[in-house]
């Protein structure tokens, strides 16, 4: 089945729960400055994600059983949190993208652990990194960072904390070291004759 | 999880063991934290992340082309299919043509570090359930691949050979014979390693029934590749989604049958793999051909101002199932997000729901069968 004919069956099954259907665009196109999505692809309202969700796997037409991907994308300037699903259907060999737009200052969306078992550890992922809530999830708990990490890395105005546990998760670096230790001695030199493009001088001479 | 390392139940017998993340069986470093009552286990839940590099993350700070060598610690045992992933989600994203011969290089290169991976997978599953033997006969035929691959790239194990837009060399004068040579001295080494291990009695009795995966579980779960091919689930994006130029190659599918035992066992998970090496030679010889056909020079086409916007993704069928790469572009010249679906991940949760009764020794065929490796899982 072609990607508009999944969307369209859905659609009459949803109304408008589902919008925004996009063909994906083939080749390279310049003229074209805005966001090219290149796979085909539509939208779903969070609050009935997992209806639609369960609907795409179960109908005899669909049947995507098998949830390739599931990634969360911090699109910062739009203030929006994205949950993007990747179907694919094994019987029939259709694909299609399913994406769900999230406000940033409360990025929840309904589980679908119910609906496809590997999504657990996809969505912990994506919690982790990303701070994406999902609801309904058995064991919403950290996956790669350590259990008392403060933030989600992945999000674009992450900052990180200057200490954990004690520790400084940020070094000097050995350039700045250097300014440090031998400013007077060591400068930049643009001389192609210089090894390194470094220059020994003799240290100014103080008064003390 | 902060549970002491051995604690014994208030009631009865079972208690909880700590295994790894410095376990030699565990592929790398991952964690089970199991629990178990003398040799039966009630359960093994894997604590992951002691590997967690931020990948992702390096991938939003170079540019495109820059974190090619990066991809290749997303799965060290096999990078050049990681590299190819990330190559083919660009090329989609921006819309790129790669040349012929850059698609008859990748393929080959794909294919000898498939089988090079494989050698891995096999011989260390067999030295972790007590055979020796097979491990050096296996990583015998991977140092050949290491040295046909180091003469193409100049790296034995993460290549950086993959470019967006093509391939970064030609193959060196002499290279195709040499390769030739060893896919003649390959092929019969096959049948030597399948008297040596694969049809062995008491190989075959400790593998055959442990933990088989049915094919809808397998489905469920995310499995890939051989994995997925074990449990009779007849799909192979190289044959059925063909990507590069997989479509002008003849080859078979193994697909699991059960033969010793049930279907989706290990001893399936692994024999797939052994007759996946076959495979492998047969779409390297294919590839060998085609690719005198092809003009020499003609590898790369490099792209100029790679700026695109918009997402795309792309999958690609790595020795551990499929892997897919999803890039969003921003219209910079860097990844807005990059995400890598990986085999591994995903087969890391089976391991939970299939320890579930099995002794503490079959968990480490397990892990070995579905043959994890731990970056690929944390990235």
């Amino acid at each position: 089945m072609d990607a508009r004919a999944i969307f369209d069956r859905v659609a009459a099954q949803f109304g408008d729960a589902v919008y925004d259907y996009k063909p994906g665009v083939v080749g390279n196109d310049k003229t074209n400055k805005g966001f090219i999505n290149r796979d085909n692809e539509f939208k779903c309202k969070a609050e009935r994600l997992v209806e639609v969700m369960t609907f795409l796997r179960d109908d005899a037409e669909l049947r995507m059983d098998f949830l390739m991907c599931l990634t969360g994308v911090d699109y910062i300037k739009e203030k929006l949190l994205q949950s993007v699903y990747h179907l694919f259907s094994y019987p029939l060999r259709h694909q299609i993208c399913v994406k769900v737009d999230l406000p940033r200052d409360k990025p929840e969306v309904p589980s679908v652990v119910g609906v496809w078992i590997t999504a657990d550890w996809n969505e912990r992922e994506q919690y982790d990194l990303l701070g994406i809530i999902y609801t309904g999830h058995p064991d919403l708990r950290r996956l790669l960072m350590p259990d008392d990490w403060v933030g989600h890395p992945m999000r674009k105005d992450y900052k990180e904390a200057e200490m954990y546990r004690d520790m400084p998760t940020s070094r000097y670096s050995p350039l700045e070291m250097l300014s440090v230790y031998d400013k007077a001695h060591v400068q930049v030199s643009t001389d192609p004759n210089v090894p390194g493009g470094r220059k020994a001088v003799a240290p100014e001479e103080t008064n003390d | 999880m902060s549970e002491l390392i051995i604690n014994y139940a208030d009631s009865g017998e079972e208690m909880t063991l700590n295994m790894g993340p410095q376990h030699p069986s565990t592929h790398g470093v991952i964690r089970f934290i199991v629990k178990t009552d003398g040799e039966i286990m009630s359960s093994a839940e894997p604590d992951v992340g002691y590997l967690h590099r931020a990948i992702e993350h390096i991938a939003e700070k170079c540019t495109y082309e820059g974190f090619m060598p990066y991809t290749d610690r997303v799965d060290y045992v096999c990078a050049m299919t990681a590299n190819h992933a990330w190559a083919a989600a660009v090329e989609k994203l921006a819309g790129l043509e790669v040349p012929p011969r850059g698609e008859w290089l990748r393929i080959i290169s794909d294919e000898l570090d498939r089988i090079s991976s494989h050698c891995i997978a096999l011989g260390a599953m067999a030295m972790d359930i007590g055979a020796i033997t097979p491990f050096p006969y296996a990583l015998r035929e991977r140092e050949y691949i290491n040295d046909l691959l180091e003469m193409l790239c100049g790296n034995r194990l993460t290549y950086n050979y993959h470019r967006v837009g093509g391939v970064g060399w030609d193959m060196p004068e002499g290279w195709r014979d040499k390769v030739l040579r060893f896919l003649d001295h390959f092929e019969p080494t096959i049948d030597e390693f399948n008297r040596l291990i694969t049809n062995n009695d008491i190989f075959v009795a400790r593998l055959a029934n442990m933990a088989p995966i049915s094919g809808s579980d397998a489905i469920a779960y995310g499995l890939g590749g051989p994995n997925l091919r074990a449990s009779g689930i007849d799909y192979d994006l190289r044959r059925d989604a063909p990507y590069s130029l997989y479509s002008q190659c003849k080859f078979n599918v193994p697909i699991g049958a059960g033969a010793m035992g049930a279907v989706g066992d290990s001893w399936d998970r692994f024999w797939c793999r052994v007759e996946e090496w076959r495979e492998s030679v047969k779409i390297t010889r294919q590839a060998l051909d085609e690719i005198e056909k092809t003009p020499k020079g003609e590898f790369w086409i490099h792209p100029k101002k790679l700026k695109p916007k918009g997402d795309a993704m792309a999958r690609v069928e790595a020795a551990r199932g499929e892997m897919s790469c999803y890039v969003v572009g921003d219209g910079s010249a860097n990844a807005f997000r990059a995400r890598f679906r990986t085999g591994s991940f995903n087969a890391m949760q089976v391991i939970r729901e299939k320890s579930k009764g099995l002794m503490v020794a079959d968990l480490v065929a397990l892990i070995a069968s579905l043959d994890v490796v731990a970056p690929e899982i944390d990235r």
